[in-house]
């Protein structure tokens, strides 16, 4: 086990990848000299070269549209959209082309590429840098969605998303890039959780939250904080947004008969209100209490003086749970 | 609008001067064989033809316009739910893909149905296309012939992206290079991803061929509302050749982009060709182009008709007997026949396959969907058994 902050836990993983295959690209908008504004590729321009970390001119849909290209031609590049509002540029290749591929082929082609999003706010950026839009790619048929909420996860998801045939939405959660974890760098990924499913981050008995990306440590604390009073929280690491791990989801559920789900992302339309759907499908008998959601205002992301209002934190949280307890 | 018309002029513009040129007056155009079917020589594209080359080239302009004509017709009797006319752009789409060499790949748009032709794919997988049975379906790699690409210049991307593929496989140069040939239309080169597309293979260096065939029409809009200056000019300000050559001129169109392929593959980086032709018929057979454009404009491009002036060339200059125009008018027909009985006795895929390679493996939430609604389907047949 080593010790890594997340954004070092990801450059493990990249660089792993890179030795692995060498049809693993990496590809954006200063990734290679610079390491990426988060420092995310760091090192890896001068160790694999420019022919293999590529900075790209500064156009998102150039990246994606480039890189189903290069996926064409049996390359497994690695893009990544600087920032989560950036992202829109890219929505036709993303969306129209990068998704579609495989069906509209009927199997002949595979896109096997990655999309690494910094996503969420709580860094205090300017406009277009806080925002998560993980539901417009989670209802988008043809793309995996993933969210790592801590290092090990960091680690292992990003080889695993590489390692998939299938296009990957990679969510990073940006303000905790410098929150450190023990990460497991020298074994294989053998042992490491399917990326498809979610994993109990802490057990609990009374009120299962679910949650992922940059909430989940915010969760976890939540759940400490409450066993000050007496109640005991169980917290998901949904790490899948699509597909959705409904096993994992239900069985806790069913165990704790209450559910909050929390998320940066506006509550309205929002990933919470599938999960909520499908929890009430699966599991009504077994619930105490609505689903309820905590998460983002049906607003634009608001200038960051604000950010401290519109993000859920703790007692927000601590509050849904609270209200789970009213039925 | 003549295309013989107006001098080019490359000098750089001041804020004061007026843009001295219109984009469809033609400025250089190469052309080698005229509207009457006389030779032109060209002291950049000398003439590396056999009579059996043009032959078989002329063979494949009749053909696909015969597969042209029978979707038109397959669509009006209801048997296809649009069709994406070619017709008028013969030349442009066989001269240029009978320049390219099996091992290069090809980006189409939706109407490079004699591209398609060229590549070996049956024309019966584009109708799969229009009749609503497929989103395509031919296997790209094969074919060397991607995916029809509807949202407009989206595949120069991906073109751009293979062609840096080529470079990294160090497939540039020597005998077995490789290089990449991207089509889309006059409306496309407004698209962001068209420009960005030509940026990224200036900056890269990428071997490609951008082929634009100007059909003058994007669906109502003229070309002055996507440019005012000739399409071609545009690749100066992106830093590498562009060229205009008579798109329904076969042999130009050969011409040049197989030697655009070969800078490509030498690595000397991008041309963009502009193919000066024009849409003949509607955008698709949903279109009523006489709501937007003249009748006369269409008659002065008729006598500019991609196939006779090659036919009136084979015939002048002896190269063809009659029996060879008879013959390729009955394989015409008998291709046009296949095409007609494959179209109407073309089964409808089963219902769940709306299910079907959505991801390399299902997901948990796609089986659960499919399982389902297989069962709501079972329950109509138990029903129906009763």
């Amino acid at each position: 086990m080593t010790t890594l902050t997340l954004s070092k836990a990801l450059n493990a993983g990249l660089r792993k990848a890179l030795e692995n295959d060498p049809k693993v690209l990496i590809m954006g908008e200063d990734v290679g000299k610079l390491g990426g504004v988060f420092r995310v590729t760091d090192g890896l321009w001068k160790d694999f070269g420019e022919a293999r970390v590529i900075d790209t001119p500064l156009a998102e849909s150039g990246i994606v549209g480039t890189a189903i290209g290069l996926a064409l031609r049996g390359y497994r590049p690695v893009c990544e959209i600087q920032f989560d509002g950036f992202v829109y540029p890219a929505a036709n290749q993303i969306i129209s082309q990068l998704a579609k591929m495989r069906y509209r082929s009927r199997g002949h082609v595979s896109l096997p590429v990655v999309i690494r999003i910094p996503c969420g706010g709580g860094i205090g950026a300017v406009e277009h840098h806080s925002e998560s839009p993980e539901a417009i790619f989670a209802h988008t048929a043809g793309l995996r969605v993933v969210a790592c909420g801590d290092a090990a996860d960091a680690f292992a998801m990003i080889q695993q998303s590489i390692s998939s045939d299938d296009p990957v939405i990679f969510f990073e959660p940006k303000r905790r890039y410098w929150d450190k974890g023990e990460v497991d760098t020298a074994n294989g990924m053998a042992a490491a959780l399917p990326l498809d499913r979610a994993k109990v981050a802490l057990e609990g008995t009374d009120v299962t939250l679910l949650t992922y990306g940059p909430l989940v440590r915010t969760c976890l604390e939540s759940a400490l904080a409450a066993r000050g009073d007496g109640r005991s929280i169980e917290v998901v690491d949904l790490r899948s947004l699509s597909p959705l791990d409904m096993d994992t989801i239900g069985a806790s559920v069913r165990k704790t008969g209450r559910c909050v789900v929390a998320h940066e992302a506006p509550v309205y339309a929002g990933l919470g209100a599938e999960i909520a759907a499908r929890i009430t499908e699966q599991c009504f008998y077994q619930l105490e209490a609505p689903v309820l959601r905590v998460g983002g205002f049906a607003t634009p992301y608001p200038p960051s003086r604000l950010e401290e209002y519109y993000l859920p934190d703790l007692d927000r949280i601590l509050d849904g749970v609270d209200r789970t307890f009213g039925y | 609008m003549t295309v013989e018309s107006g001098a080019a002029t490359t000098a750089a513009l001041t804020l004061n001067q007026p843009v001295p040129d219109t984009p469809d007056q033609a400025g250089e155009f190469i052309q080698l064989l005229t509207p009457e079917g006389e030779r032109i020589d060209h002291p950049d594209y000398p003439m590396n033809l056999s009579a059996a080359d043009i032959r078989s080239m002329y063979r494949d302009l009749v053909l696909v316009r015969t597969i042209d004509t029978v979707a038109i017709s397959l669509q009006r009797q209801g048997e296809l739910g649009i069709w994406a006319s070619l017709l008028g752009q013969e030349a442009a789409q066989i001269g240029s893909a009978r320049a390219l060499g099996p091992q290069d790949m090809v980006f189409p748009t939706y109407r490079e149905h004699g591209v398609a032709w060229c590549r070996g794919i049956d024309p019966v997988k584009l109708l799969e296309l229009y009749r609503g049975v497929s989103h395509g379906g031919w296997a790209p790699e094969e074919h060397k012939f991607h995916l029809y690409t509807i949202v407009i210049g989206s595949q120069t991307l991906h073109a751009t992206g293979y062609a840096m593929g080529i470079q990294r496989d160090g497939a540039v140069g020597g005998e077995s290079a490789e290089a990449v040939i991207a089509y889309f239309g006059d409306g496309a080169t407004s698209q962001g991803d068209v420009n960005e597309a030509f940026i990224w293979a200036s900056v890269f260096n990428a071997p490609i061929v951008f082929f634009c065939q100007n059909n003058q029409w994007a669906i109502s809009e003229p070309l002055e509302k996507q440019s005012r200056i000739p399409l071609y000019q545009r690749a100066r300000g992106f830093g590498f050749p562009g060229l205009r050559v008579d798109g329904n001129d076969v042999l130009a169109c050969h011409a040049v982009t197989q030697k655009a392929m070969q800078a490509a593959k030498e690595g000397q980086g991008p041309t963009l060709i502009e193919a000066f032709t024009y849409r003949m018929g509607a955008h698709t057979t949903t279109d009523d182009p006489t709501r937007y454009r003249l009748a006369s404009e269409l008659e002065v491009w008729k006598h500019k008709d991609p196939i006779e002036r090659v036919r009136a060339y084979l015939v002048r200059t002896g190269q063809a007997e009659p029996e060879f125009f008879a013959g390729v008018d009955a394989e015409a027909k008998q291709v046009g026949a296949r095409v007609r009985e494959a179209v109407r006795t073309m089964a409808d895929p089963p219902p769940l396959a709306i299910f079907d390679h959505v991801y390399a493996e299902p997901t948990s939430i796609l089986r659960a969907e499919r399982e389902q609604y297989a069962a709501y389907l079972d329950s109509f047949e138990q029903e129906a058994a009763r």
